[in-house]
């Protein structure tokens, strides 16, 4: 087994004169922080088992620049995207996959004027691809009588447009997908967003993403499905301020489906 | 005769005010910096079409957009009716439409903008109610001061009183119509013959049947109707770039230009990409630029006043009609922070009225939109969820506003909050918001590799 799960990055695949299929980005958070991690393994497994022929950047992956750039630094976000841009034209990468719809939207929308001009794929579109054309097969036995709900990413619904991936992916587990009263383009933020999570919140009576878990308490789901590990850890630290964590797990997509692949 | 006579001074001092006062805010938006949006043009009329002529984002609230609806078929429509009433009052004619498209075809036309009328006033005191008793939270909020308050109800009012007024003027007339005309020549008021009504209108009927039989009172009452409707039509028209309602000409300037990207593009600054590209490009030769002109004044980085801003951004805040849909879906205004898009929008209306008086007057003031009316507080209260660009029914972009004066914050004060600070520290030197080490990035294949499932 081990041996199949080694990923190797874009230096070591040119080194043998190949190329990907795609490129996964992984982002900071996938790659540093331990709960997001989880959703880069699973995410990674789900490659490996639909044969995907993919490869990392490993150390040569940098930020996109995002929390920096919605911060208002520009410099610093230009900077960022200016080295990687020469990175990825340099292994000369047509497509992207990510599971952070923060480095999906900067890479899709704010790339392509800098000079990187790619296919960028959400993982929960790529997800749904590969499930539609019969690569990756789920079973969603574990599921049935689940009810499961899903929060939409800002930066993967509002900011461009994409409802129904994730939907149709989760759809595939039998479970009862339930939505909350503030969904899809009126889905509230989970707080994290426009460099909040690196910061405190200004002065309020509430925490965006209390605001948000009660949503998800008021449709009392099994489950809630994230699709960013930004939003993960938001409506984890939710759940756990009305010490719901034993009632109500949240997983991202990627996470699920492994499950359902026995991953 | 005379009546002529003061309908057309009347019609040369509103035309005169209302010219002079849109040229006022042609030149404010026009302070704004360049922005080329001329490119796409079957899409911007296709955006034009369905937000603002389908009020396509109006019905997301199904109630407020069905009245606003109402209201505003209303006012397109029975416009049809108001040349009429400018050519009588213009000539001293009375309904001219009526010989010209025949007794049946008039009667439906003017049934139809009855109900229309009907409609509006329905509409309008359903909108009074709800903004005066109901406990609708985004009518109040801090920005919602008095003048704000009063502009809504000024509107409404005006507006139901025009329908009143008309349906009655309706009324009186058709009673005229239906009376003996030896009676109404007798009384010297020979335009009420010439037309042979059978039926009173459909709406205005029902008023019709209430009034008396009286030759004279009938006169008096439609006369007073058709003043009171046409002063009060030309005294809106005059109110109207005054106030929140300018959004009845703006929303349709306002989403032809709207932004086609997706909305979570911002845009890259075009003065950073030079710099960076100087920096860091191997190949670019900095003595290769053509000197720079001696006079001209540096750009700034972000806006701080709003002639930083562009004039896109300067017209999306007259196109706003304060209705506070986008501050009632803000995540940071719901959970009680500073932060209200909708105050974003009206200080930048707000300071760009002063600004534009104070260059007229030639004497300047050392306010800024940054500071003196938008606090960092607010700004950094901002998750850029895009949750107001979404809401907005006209299409404008508050958010396009809070990333420019952040951007002014962070490059030209480096005023970032200390953890923002921070982080660009991380990413600047570790490529990431942590304190990680970059080379430790691929970690995690090799946890893979280990337990063969993570």
């Amino acid at each position: 087994m081990s041996e199949s799960m080694k990923i190797p990055t874009m230096a070591e695949m040119t080194a043998s004169g190949e190329q990907p299929e795609v490129l996964f980005w992984v982002g900071c958070m996938g790659s540093f922080d331990d709960r997001a991690k989880k959703i880069t393994k699973a995410f990674a497994k789900l490659l490996i088992k639909s044969n995907v022929k993919f490869a990392v950047l490993g150390a040569e992956e940098s930020c996109t620049g995002d929390p920096a750039k919605r911060a208002g630094n520009e410099f610093l976000y230009q900077m960022q995207a200016f080295a990687n841009v020469q990175v990825l034209n340099g292994y000369e990468v047509k497509r992207i996959v990510t599971s952070c719809p923060h480095c999906f939207n900067i890479l899709k929308n704010e790339y392509p004027e800098l000079g990187g001009n790619y296919e960028v794929i959400h993982h929960t579109q790529f997800l749904q691809r590969l499930l539609n054309e019969g690569r990756l097969e789920v079973k969603g036995g574990s599921f049935k009588g689940k009810r499961i709900t899903f929060h939409d990413p800002c930066y993967l619904g509002r900011a461009n447009g994409e409802y129904e991936a994730p939907r149709e992916v989760l759809a595939k587990l039998d479970a009862e997908l339930t939505e909350m009263k503030r969904c899809k383009d009126r889905g509230l933020c989970c707080g994290a967003g426009g460099a909040q999570m690196f910061k405190e919140a200004e002065k309020g009576d509430k925490e965006v993403n209390v605001e948000r878990t009660e949503d998800v308490l008021e449709v009392k789901p099994d489950i809630v499905a994230a699709g960013c590990p930004f939003c993960n850890t938001m409506m984890t630290d939710g759940v756990k301020h009305f010490n719901k964590e034993s009632e109500i797990e949240v997983k991202d997509i990627a996470e699920l489906i492994a499950e359902a692949a026995d991953l | 005769m005379i009546s002529n006579i003061v309908f057309i001074i009347l019609l040369g001092i509103t035309s005169f005010l209302f010219i002079r006062r849109i040229r006022e805010i042609r030149s404010n938006i026009n302070l704004g910096r360049d922005l080329d949006l001329s490119d796409n043009k079957s899409r911007r009329w296709k955006t034009m079409a369905r937000v603002a002529l389908g009020q396509s984002k109006m019905t997301v609230r199904p109630f407020a957009g069905i009245m606003h609806i109402f209201i505003y078929a209303g006012f397109v429509l029975i416009n049809l009716e108001m040349l009429e009433i400018f050519i009588d009052g213009a000539f001293g004619t009375h309904r001219v439409f009526y010989p010209l498209l025949g007794s049946s075809l008039y009667h439906t036309l003017i049934g139809f903008f009855e109900i229309l009328a009907f409609l509006v006033l329905f509409a309008c005191v359903a909108f009074l109610i709800r903004r005066n008793i109901g406990r609708i939270q985004r009518f109040s909020g801090k920005e919602m001061t008095s003048w704000p308050k009063s502009d809504a109800n000024i509107i409404l009012i005006v507006e139901s009183i025009l329908m009143i007024v008309l349906l009655t003027m309706n009324a009186a007339d058709s009673v005229l119509f239906s009376l003996e005309d030896a009676a109404v020549i007798a009384a010297g008021h020979n335009q009420y013959t010439n037309i042979a009504f059978t039926d009173f209108f459909w709406i205005s009927g029902i008023i019709a049947n209430m009034l008396p039989s009286n030759v004279e009172t009938l006169y008096m009452i439609e006369r007073a109707c058709w003043w009171i409707h046409i002063v009060g039509v030309f005294g809106f028209l005059i109110y109207i770039p005054y106030s929140k309602h300018l959004h009845i000409f703006l929303a349709f300037p306002n989403t032809y230009y709207s932004r086609l990207e997706p909305i979570g593009e911002v845009g890259n600054l075009e003065a950073v990409k030079k710099e960076v590209e100087l920096m860091m490009d191997p190949n670019q030769d900095p003595f290769a630029a053509s000197a720079p002109d001696a006079d001209a004044v540096p750009q700034r980085f972000g806006a701080k006043d709003v002639n930083d801003l562009s004039w896109k951004q300067l017209m999306d805040s007259y196109s706003c009609t304060e209705c506070g849909r986008c501050t009632s879906e803000c995540p940071a205004n719901q959970t009680g922070k500073l932060l209200s898009p909708r105050k974003i929008m009206m200080d930048t209306r707000d300071r760009l009225e002063e600004h534009g008086k104070n260059l007229k007057s030639g004497d300047e003031d050392a306010k800024s939109l940054l500071g003196d009316y938008i606090s960092p507080e607010e700004l950094w209260a901002c998750t850029t969820c895009n949750a107001c660009v979404q809401a907005c029914p006209v299409n404008i972009n508050p958010l396009s506003i809070i990333v420019d004066l952040r951007r002014f914050l962070v490059m030209e004060e480096s005023a970032a909050p200390n953890e923002l600070n921070t982080m660009f520290t991380n990413v600047e030197n570790n490529g990431a918001p942590w304190q990680f080490a970059q080379a430790d990035r691929g970690n995690w294949t090799e946890e893979m590799d280990k337990t063969g499932s993570g």
